[in-house]
């Protein structure tokens, strides 16, 4: 490993984020205050206070601006850095969509918390579910650890020349957000040989002048659509590829698009994403020892959609249990919903089973999970699967 | 030089359409031009340009909409708007 | 300024404007002073929508089409993107309609000139959201007609006062111009270019389509305009605001709503109440 040695410290995720955007060399940072994410852009400001970061923060006056100014700064050619949650991102609605169309290889990390109505600022991960269709790649993590090299990773997939898109990291209000976890920060010099200057494609250049963002009718829409799906389809390779050098120069790896866990000769499978994949973990090993053949599928990129992955995975299992932190009204959860679609056509597709759980910040205990699994063990083939509600 | 930027771009200053088909009636120096340059300036097109040897004012018949500004705002009343006769010699 | 020196070089051509259009003539004369050294921010309007549509491109500088209500931010950060890259020699311009700047774009707007970032923000002011088929915004004048305001119930609200708005902030240039006065605009936009700072320019551009004139009438409606008094050029500097332009003939607003559609219902009694008003404020 070049340079000095990585330090190793106790800290939250969401300084672990801040970590990641200074040691990315951000040079332009826009974000506006809301809990849980508040902590990140404090810490990057006191970065840029100290002299540990040399960087622009805009002071905004809304998540829409940030989002927004984060995009100029792409414009003008320089790394930008935004972090919200919740109210935030919805209010960012706009430009979300706004920015992947652009093509604008913009990096978030978003704290999931849920949205209002009823009032809360506790965590689940409606606020990122209801972001899906806005072309952002959106990957979920599980530990501090995970947030930090997943935003160092998401400035090389977005940053790529055959993706051009932007990355969303979730990490879980409060239980990432706001505990301490013992961390490694990579030392600057791994992190530049890991992550190259920005090369930027999408620019107002005064010496190679173009109308950006533009519009079009037909069929010219038609293609910049098309370009923007296989760009974003594309991205499971590249994803895949960034994982396995981060590894290859900072020895982690977390699994490519799905981590599967405990999955050899499972009767039933526990899926989840974020952080909650910690207890069912644990579960999984407990049950595993009483003789239960379980296991835990870790859904790390929700967009682009894991399908192949997921059909390869549980080809042989019985029943698919799917947490899901979130809800579709009027349906279901949006993984359970997005599983079955990628099961569709299998010979033998496994039962899948919905719950919609940790809502508002509920906590998911143990005995929770191990009744998901225990019904996805014993339920029958073909059985209709309606959203169970969990935390009441 | 980048050929092509992916997403919704286009090169600038790109006018593969011309919008002088909007309007058969064109501006037509009739009267006595003190090249003031009036009418080159108000003209939203830029259709307008400026003969410096010969000191009046040349349109754009490609370009021009046929709004009608220069023709209104010239002090010596020398433009008219009208159907311009083709260009001999063809 | 004098219009002999004034450049040649045409950088926004063949848009889809209409015939007779000042805001397609504001792009003009804003580019005549800036030149190749600019970028352009055009939120949803009139403008983004006649020059945006794929393969036409009239800018001949670099642009950027932008969501309606976020011009000010993106100038921040295009501004501030600028800056790191030691760029600030580059002008940085928005370009948004009345109601892009007036009504949705306000809060990025007032964010942007409290970050203090470097960049010209360019109101055309048409006095109505004209793309969308002429409906009233925060700056549609008392007594105007739009789609959303059809007569008897004309706009009953005053003019929002953008300049004592920007000025609130304590921008450090601000100015107010018509595009029948060109150079008096272009002197103004050289001005804002030189100040490392946000800087505002509101300039009335009067549209043939939705004030109901015919287009060979654009220069002389802003005239009017400015002549009546419905309409000052000003700027605000240093704390304090100046009359830049002070018409040597007064003109009857009675006869700047005549030469309009949007205006021809008022009463005799109105258009008193509306000139007394004006006299009032001088
Ligand atoms: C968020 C949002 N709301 C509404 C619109 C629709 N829209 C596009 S342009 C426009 C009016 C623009 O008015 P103005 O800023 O005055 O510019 P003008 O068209 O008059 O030049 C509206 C309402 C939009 N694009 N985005
Ligand atoms: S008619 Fe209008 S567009 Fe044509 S040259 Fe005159 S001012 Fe320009
Ligand atoms: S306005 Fe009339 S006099 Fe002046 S330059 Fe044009 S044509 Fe000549
Ligand atoms: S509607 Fe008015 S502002 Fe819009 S392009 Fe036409 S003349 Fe110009």
């Amino acid at each position: 490993m070049p340079g000095k040695a990585p330090v190793k410290k106790y800290i939250t995720a969401n300084e672990a984020v801040a970590h990641a955007a200074r040691l990315a060399r951000v040079e332009v940072i826009a974000a506006y205050p809301i809990t849980p994410q508040t902590s990140i852009v404090e810490k990057l400001a006191s970065f840029i206070a100290s002299g540990e970061m040399d960087a622009d923060f805009i002071k905004v006056e809304s998540e829409h601006s940030a989002l927004t100014a984060c995009m100029g700064a792409r414009m003008a050619g320089v790394r930008a850095f935004t972090s919200t949650s919740s109210q935030g991102l919805e209010y960012m609605h706009e430009m979300l969509a706004y920015s992947s169309g652009g093509r604008y290889p913009l990096v978030m990390a978003n704290v999931c918390r849920s949205v209002a109505l009823p009032w809360s600022i506790w965590g689940d991960q409606q606020d990122a579910i209801q972001q899906r269709d806005t072309g952002w790649i959106q990957l979920f993590t599980e530990t501090a650890q995970e947030a930090l090299d997943m935003v160092l990773q998401a400035y090389r997939i977005a940053e790529d020349h055959r993706i051009l898109l932007p990355v969303m990291i979730c990490l879980d209000g409060f239980i990432q957000s706001h505990t301490e976890e013992l961390v490694e920060i990579p030392d600057q010099e791994s992190v530049d040989a890991f992550l190259p200057p920005y090369d930027p494609v999408v620019t107002l250049d005064v010496d190679d002048p173009h109308s950006i963002s533009v519009g079009g009718f037909g069929k010219h829409y038609a293609a910049w659509r098309k370009e923007q799906q296989e760009a974003a389809e594309r991205a499971k390779e590249v994803i895949v590829e960034v994982g396995d050098e981060f590894a290859r120069i900072f020895g982690r790896h977390y699994g490519g698009l799905i981590e599967a866990y405990r999955i050899e000769g499972a009767q039933a499978v526990l899926l989840t994403m974020g952080a909650l994949v910690g207890t069912a973990r644990e579960v999984v090993d407990e049950m595993r020892a009483e003789g239960k053949a379980v296991g835990l599928i870790k859904v790390r990129a929700f967009r682009p959609f894991p399908a192949e992955e997921l059909r390869q995975a549980l080809s042989q299992v019985k029943a698919a249990a799917v947490l899901d932190r979130d809800c579709s009204y009027g349906y279901e959860g949006a993984l359970a919903t997005d599983l079955k679609a990628a099961l569709y056509g299998l010979a033998n597709p496994p039962a899948v089973l919905g719950f919609i759980g940790g809502l508002g910040g509920a906590d998911v205990p143990p005995e929770r999970m191990r009744y998901m699994l225990e019904r996805a063990l014993s339920v029958k083939k073909g059985a209709p699967s309606s959203a169970e509600f969990i935390d009441l | 030089m980048r050929e092509k930027v992916p997403g919704p771009t286009s090169k600038a200053g790109s006018i593969p359409t011309k919008m002088g088909s909007w309007s058969t009636v064109k501006p037509v120096l009739k009267g006595r031009c003190t090249f003031c340059l009036f009418c080159w300036i108000f003209c939203p097109e830029g259709a307008i340009s400026q003969d410096e040897a010969n000191k009046v004012v040349l349109f754009n018949y490609e370009e021009c909409k046929g709004c009608g500004i220069c023709a209104h705002e010239c002090p010596t009343k020398a433009i008219k708007m009208a159907e311009p006769e083709p260009r001999g010699g063809e | 300024m004098k219009l002999r020196n004034v450049s040649k070089e045409e950088l926004y051509r063949c848009s889809y404007g209409c015939a007779g259009c000042a805001s397609v003539l504001a792009v003009r004369l804003t580019l005549k002073v800036l030149g190749r050294n600019s970028v352009f921010v055009v939120p949803a309007n009139c403008i983004s929508t006649v020059s945006c549509y794929y393969p036409q491109a009239p800018f001949f500088v670099p642009m950027t089409v932008m969501a309606f209500a976020a011009t000010g931010a993106a100038l921040c950060g295009i501004s501030a993107g600028f800056k790191r890259r030691g760029r600030e020699d580059i002008h940085v311009v928005g370009f948004s309609g009345d109601g892009g700047t007036a009504d949705i774009g306000i809060q990025s707007l007032s964010g942007a000139i409290d970050s203090g970032y470097k960049f010209i923000y360019i109101c055309y002011d048409n006095e109505a959201y004209m793309n969308t088929g002429i409906q009233r915004s925060g700056l549609t004048p008392y007594g105007a007609t739009t789609s959303t305001t059809p007569s008897p119930c004309f706009e009953n609200r005053p003019k929002k006062d953008m300049m004592r708005i920007v000025a609130a902030h304590d921008i450090p240039y601000a100015a107010t111009a018509c595009t029948s006065y060109p150079l008096d605009y272009m002197q103004k936009v050289e001005k804002a270019s030189k100040v490392n700072g946000p800087t505002y320019i509101h300039v009335l551009a009067p549209c043939p389509t939705g004030w109901g004139f015919p287009p060979e009438r654009t220069i002389e409606i802003g005239r009017m305009a400015v002549e009546s008094g419905m309409w000052q050029l000003m700027e605000f500097e240093g704390g304090e605001f100046r009359i830049t332009h002070t018409p040597r003939r007064r003109r009857p607003v009675a006869e700047y709503f005549e030469a309009q559609a949007r205006f021809r219902h008022l009463r005799l009694e109105e258009i008193e109440a509306i000139q007394r008003e004006i006299d009032a404020s001088r």
